[in-house]
């Protein structure tokens, strides 16, 4: 790990001074990616700004839905009865994600800025766009199993790893930041990018911008929901695909649909053509087929993950299904029925 | 601020406080050095393992403030004024000083281990999965424990350990 020097501010208004006062400033909160990156050298900061001891630990009613603080772990948020009760695929896809030990400590910004599992990207060795823009991309014609399979560019083809993300994507949350040009809300499509010609940047938020929370709307799709995660090994492993599903039924017929997939590209993945096309289509297999058809023409494999493609359109099939008929897949029931 | 360590290139040691397995001790720590470092290489606590030092393994766990982490992933220095129980000290925290903790009992009776190295990690790991409460059957449990690897494939008889504690409604 590199030498760094380390504040600890109490006010958001001192940590946004403090990330601008050293070249290479980091945040830093759960650390479970960060510390991890720093490890491999992928990481240099020269100045940590521990952000932990910052009035951001709430989870709030606010218009109407409910406003989670940037410092929130994920273990809080998952079990928080507010999200189990009102937003369950939140839950579910936070429960899907890394150990038990790890949402103990890891947080919802932490959460939202961790960066891609790529191979390449933490090997110091090897050329990477992301880690060093302009030196390549190794995983085009490498091993590129776990990679992207929508929206990649000959830049880079790397995923978003995070579970909770493809959820909040779905429910269409905000992510509230603030930094010297003021507060800003951003919506949660918006937040994370496509790599195009600059794979460096993950996401839109500033270098010198905080997160200060994730904004729930109100509506929550709890009684029509799943998290679908499907991956080498049943617990404690990234997820080659997964679908977040949320629908809203007239009696068998679709009043609403969202899916967003995890896994498949530099953000959370979802297709407004193929949600619309659900609308007001019976909730039957040959309607989510149909949806799934749509998304999936846009799919281009890479030489080693093509298989995700018939794997995310069963997943996204599946994830509507068990939405549809309100049987949501619990994290510890490893069943595939 | 709190606390500034300096100027950039300049980094100094932090004082910290820790009250460790029930003893405060204040150190000086690099703020680089991990709590798992800090236990192991400055503490002579090494009853926590060091397996992957990344995150994949569970090894490292301890609790902090009564939660279990991964204490690879910990700065020592973040983590100022808290309070960590290590294996060695999880006996004593549950008020059972000079006999084992109810959870180490059940692993020598279900014999859930082999060579033993994952084993501070699986103790403080269900330790502190039995005090979040959110597991209760043979799945969720093995869901919950899923962060610890063990390398020797015990996992049954791990379970069957936990099991054992929680029913018997003695863990803490
Ligand atoms: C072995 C392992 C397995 C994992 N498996 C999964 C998995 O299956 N699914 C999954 O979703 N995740 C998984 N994770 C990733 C884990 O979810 C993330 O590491 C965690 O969410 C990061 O949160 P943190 O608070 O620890 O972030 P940190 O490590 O503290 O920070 C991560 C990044 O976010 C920035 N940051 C933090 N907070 C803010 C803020 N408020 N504003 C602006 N920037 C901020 C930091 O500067 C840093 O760049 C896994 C991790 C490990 C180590
Ligand atoms: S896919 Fe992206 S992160 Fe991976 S090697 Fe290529 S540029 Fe780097
Ligand atoms: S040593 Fe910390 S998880 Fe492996
Ligand atoms: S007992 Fe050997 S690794 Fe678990």
């Amino acid at each position: 790990m590199n030498r760094f020097d380390y504040v600890r501010p109490t006010t958001v208004e001192e940590a946004v001074k403090a990330i601008g006062s050293a070249a290479n400033a980091r945040f830093i909160a759960g650390g479970t990616n960060l510390v991890d990156l720093m490890k491999y050298n992928v990481e240099r900061p020269e100045r940590l700004v521990d952000i932990t001891r910052l009035p951001l630990e709430g989870i709030e009613e606010h218009e109407g839905g409910l406003r989670i603080g940037a410092l929130v772990t994920n273990s809080t948020l998952a079990y928080d009865e507010r999200i189990q009760n009102r937003y369950p695929l939140l839950s579910s896809a936070i429960l899907a994600g890394a150990s038990g030990q790890l949402r103990n400590a890891a947080t919802t910004g932490g959460n939202l800025n961790q960066r891609t599992r790529c191979y390449y990207f933490y090997d110091e060795a090897t050329p990477c766009n992301k880690r060093e823009p302009g030196s390549g991309c190794q995983a085009i014609g490498g091993v590129n199993r776990i990679h992207a399979i929508f929206g990649t560019s000959e830049n880079c083809i790397a995923t978003h790893p995070s579970d909770m993300c493809v959820a909040l994507a779905a429910l269409e949350a905000q992510v509230r930041v603030t930094g010297p040009g003021g507060e800003r809300r951003i919506p949660f499509a918006e937040f994370h990018r496509l790599p195009g010609d600059t794979p460096q940047y993950d996401t839109t938020l500033k270098a010198d911008e905080i997160v200060l929370s994730v904004d729930l709307p109100d509506e929550g799709f709890a009684g029509h929901h799943t998290y679908l995660k499907l991956r080498d090994r049943l617990s404690y492993a990234f997820a080659l695909v997964s679908v977040a599903a949320l629908v809203r039924l007239d009696g068998n017929t679709i009043g609403e649909a969202r899916f967003a997939l995890g896994g498949v590209a530099h953000k959370p993945w979802r297709n407004a053509e193929a949600e619309a096309f659900l609308t007001g289509k019976p909730a039957t297999r040959e309607s989510f087929e149909g949806a799934a058809e749509i998304v999936m023409r846009e799919a281009k494999p890479q030489s080693e993950n093509g298989f995700k493609i018939e794997l995310a359109r069963r997943a996204i099939i599946r994830g509507l299904t068990q939405a549809a008929s309100g049987t949501p897949q619990s994290q510890s029931d490893k069943r595939i029925a | 601020m709190l606390i500034d360590s300096g100027s950039p290139g300049a980094p100094a040691t932090i004082g910290i406080s820790l009250t460790i397995n029930g003893e405060v001790r204040e150190l000086q720590v690099a703020p680089w050095t991990t709590l798992l470092d800090l236990l192991r290489e400055d503490l002579d606590l090494t009853g926590t393992k060091k397996g992957c030092d990344h995150g994949q393994c569970g090894a490292c766990t301890v609790l902090v403030n009564g939660t279990r982490i991964n204490s690879c992933l910990a700065l020592a220095v973040m983590k100022d004024g808290a309070e960590i129980v290590t294996v060695e000290g999880l006996a004593k925290h549950a008020g059972q000083d000079g006999a084992m903790h109810p959870l180490q009992a059940a692993f020598v009776e279900r014999d859930a281990f082999q060579c033993g190295y994952c084993t501070p990690g699986q103790l403080c790991s269900a330790a502190g999965m039995i005090a979040e409460g959110h597991a209760t059957s043979r799945e969720e449990i093995r869901e919950a424990m899923s962060g610890n690897i063990c390398r020797c494939g015990a996992y049954t008889n791990i379970v069957d350990a936990i099991e054992d504690v929680m029913h018997a409604g003695a863990a803490r």
